[in-house]
């Protein structure tokens, strides 16, 4: 161990001395490490990093990954990255444990490494961003629909299927905050399978069932979908709010129609600016990654870590006519 | 006279308006006409997807690939429509049709000429179809505001009071009524599923007539793949996934023989009305979600079972005198 950290030392004075300019600096070199580039999500979040780097105005970001989503394309990049001896690795995981001898070995030779969006097993980083949390993202699609109605209103749930894990925990966290937003109740909960014709066949149900709807949230993206065309269908726009998950790119003709106000999903500006603050304060403010710590990201507030080192970054980033323009090219 | 009055289309239209009253009696305003208008409409790819499938279901072949074909088509002139807004409807409809064809062409010939059995065939070029979605595509969605204006609005149109939705499967019925009926094909359909050796006999290709069956069908789930994509403002490598089944649900409810040479045009609209009342009804009579699937199940076995009853007795004693005897 103290033998391979000479060795990772005498290498790194070597590559000090015969220098290339990015060596010559004192930069901190944070790589960001995405499932594959190209893909208009982690041009995004390669966007915040840099937002981070600039705030934080010695950092480098390098943003790197394989061309197409495969372990084996990030294990070369990631071997790529010990040989330049960065000082940091953020990285989004095409496997959760393909890539930990990789890692492992990374942070052998001092790299921070953190993993953010999709997550590395536990031995194989310090840390791990999530993006949300199944509580915040409960709170998150109550609360968009009661925004617009803030005299109350009947409200109904199209999710996927039954036995959808993600939709059902988050459906039971948001009846576990249904309390804070008195006036709201919640008609029914219907199910669209996540096909297109189901879904739209189910929301048409509902305001048939219901005809003083006042909004439909669909924490599913091919309901939210659906469920927006059947509103404008029925001539039910702006009588009926559609809100929930779903993605800028997609939700964009609905936000037009105005069949939703908004919608919520991560944002990925957010997510890449969050990850390089957090290894940056990994990397060189001797922050320890451990149970219960509270690690500052700038404008992000602050990241609180649980026994497995996770934490959830923020709520669902709210996206409406106002901002639909800037994000729906991106993903 | 008996013959005039199809037993099993009655009793099917029967069957649909007492589940229209049972429904009513829960929710009233289902059975307005302007919802069974919705209803109808809601239906409309259902029955023209049904129609295709009686065809080659009548040849004692099955096609598996209607949903996928559809999937791929819907895909093909979505993107299609993004690349050159300007194309006008009528050329985007043709392109479905020609692209739809051009796979139940595929059908077609591996089951004419490599004689393969055509649920074989159809199971594996629905899973072609649906990868070569995510090729075209690299899994990603089109969504509404790619679309063009035209495109979606297109089957929404009214003409007449009716949806142009609903008048594609109003023509299809009509067009398939006379083809079946009064054309040399629709009579050869029926000779080939129901005695495939008689119709060598009195000179009909069987094979030949399978594999325009395959072509037809095709043609009609491209159609519908134009139709779904734009009355969904969507399409992705999942859409209609499944739906193949419910269109082979459709036609054994509509009393179509999987054996082959039994069925027609009214009793597959039916089944496929049928369906489409029983989907649009569960969501509005406020049934738990976890009991819908087995209603929809219990409901198609219980029309089978009629249509199996109903079908016992069709059984023709040729030698009368010998039956007296016994």
């Amino acid at each position: 161990m103290s033998v391979l950290k000479k060795l990772a030392t005498s290498v790194a004075l070597a590559g000090a001395m015969f220098g290339t300019p990015a060596f010559a600096q004192d930069d901190v070199r944070i790589a960001i490490v995405v499932k594959a580039l190209g893909i208009g999500f982690f041009e995004a979040a390669a966007e915040g990093a840099e937002e981070a780097a600039a705030e934080l105005g010695n950092v480098e970001i390098i943003y790197t990954g394989p061309t197409d989503t495969t372990a084996e394309g990030q294990i070369e990049v990631i071997n790529a990255l010990i040989a330049q001896q960065v000082d940091a690795i953020a990285i989004s995981a095409n496997d959760t444990d393909a890539l930990v001898p990789a890692l492992q070995r990374a942070m052998d030779r001092g790299i921070t490494v953190i993993s953010w969006d999709s997550g590395v097993a536990p031995e194989g980083r310090q840390l791990h961003l999530n993006p949300s949390s199944n509580p915040l993202i409960g709170n998150m699609i109550i609360k968009l629909a009661a925004d617009h109605l803030p005299d109350g209103g009947e409200v109904a749930l199209l999710s996927a299927t039954t036995t959808s894990t993600n939709q059902n925990i988050w459906i039971d966290e948001m009846t576990a905050v249904m309390g804070d937003y008195p006036g709201i109740e919640v008609v029914a909960t219907v199910y669209g399978d996540d096909l297109a014709d189901k879904s739209y066949r189910e929301a048409t149900g509902l305001m048939q069932s219901y005809p003083d709807l006042d909004a439909i949230i669909a924490p599913t993206s091919v309901g939210i979908v659906a469920a927006a065309q059947a509103v404008v269908d029925a001539g039910k726009v702006g009588e009926v709010n559609v809100t929930g998950l779903g993605l800028p790119s997609e939700m964009a003709g609905a936000i037009e129609s105005g069949a939703s106000q908004s919608f919520a999903i991560w944002n990925p500006i957010d997510l890449g600016y969050s990850a390089t603050m957090l290894a940056y304060e990994l990397s060189q403010n001797d922050v320890e990654a451990m149970a219960g710590a509270e690690i500052p990201m700038g404008r992000m507030g602050s990241l609180t870590l649980d026994e497995n080192n996770e934490g959830a970054m923020a709520d669902p980033f709210v996206y409406d006519a106002s901002n639909i323009d800037q994000f729906k090219s991106i993903f | 006279m008996m013959r005039f009055i199809p037993v099993r289309e009655t009793i099917l239209g029967s069957a649909i308006l007492v589940l229209l009253l049972l429904v009513a009696s829960r929710f009233a305003g289902f059975v307005a006409p302007s919802n069974l208008a919705n209803v109808f409409n809601d239906t409309a790819p259902l029955i023209i997807l049904a129609l295709g499938q009686m065809v080659v279901i009548l040849t004692r072949c099955i096609d598996l690939s209607v949903a996928a074909n559809l999937a791929l088509t819907g895909m093909a002139v979505a993107m299609i429509n993004v690349a050159m807004p300007g194309l006008p409807i009528p050329v985007i409809i043709a392109i479905a049709i020609f692209l739809g064809a051009v796979m139940g062409t595929i059908n077609g010939i591996l089951v004419w000429k490599l004689a393969i059995p055509p649920i074989v065939v159809t199971l594996g070029t629905m899973t072609i179809f649906r990868g070569i979605i995510f090729l075209i595509s690299d899994g990603k969605w089109v969504n509404s505001h790619e679309m063009s204006p035209a495109f979606t609005d297109f089957p929404r149109m009214v003409l007449l009071g009716l949806p142009v939705l609903s008048w594609a499967a109003i023509i299809t019925i009509i067009l398939f009524g006379i083809m079946m009926a009064r054309t040399g094909f629709g009579r050869s359909i029926f000779a080939v599923g129901g005695n495939p050796h008689a119709a060598v006999y009195t000179g009909i290709d069987v094979g030949k007539t399978q594999f325009w069956a395959f072509v037809v069908s095709g043609a009609l789930a491209g159609l519908t793949g134009y139709l779904w994509v734009s009355r969904f403002a969507v399409a992705y490598v999942d859409i209609a996934g499944g739906f193949e089944l419910e269109v082979v649900a459709a036609c054994v409810i509509g009393g179509i023989s999987i054996a082959g040479g039994i069925g027609s045009v009214g009793g597959a609209v039916l089944g496929a009305i049928f369906l489409g009342v029983v989907k649009n009804a569960l969501p509005v009579v406020n049934i738990s979600p976890f009991w819908q699937l087995a209603i929809s199940g219990s409901a198609i076995l219980i029309a089978v079972a009629f249509n199996a009853r109903a079908g016992r007795n069709k059984g023709r004693i040729i030698l009368k005198e010998a039956e007296g005897a016994q």
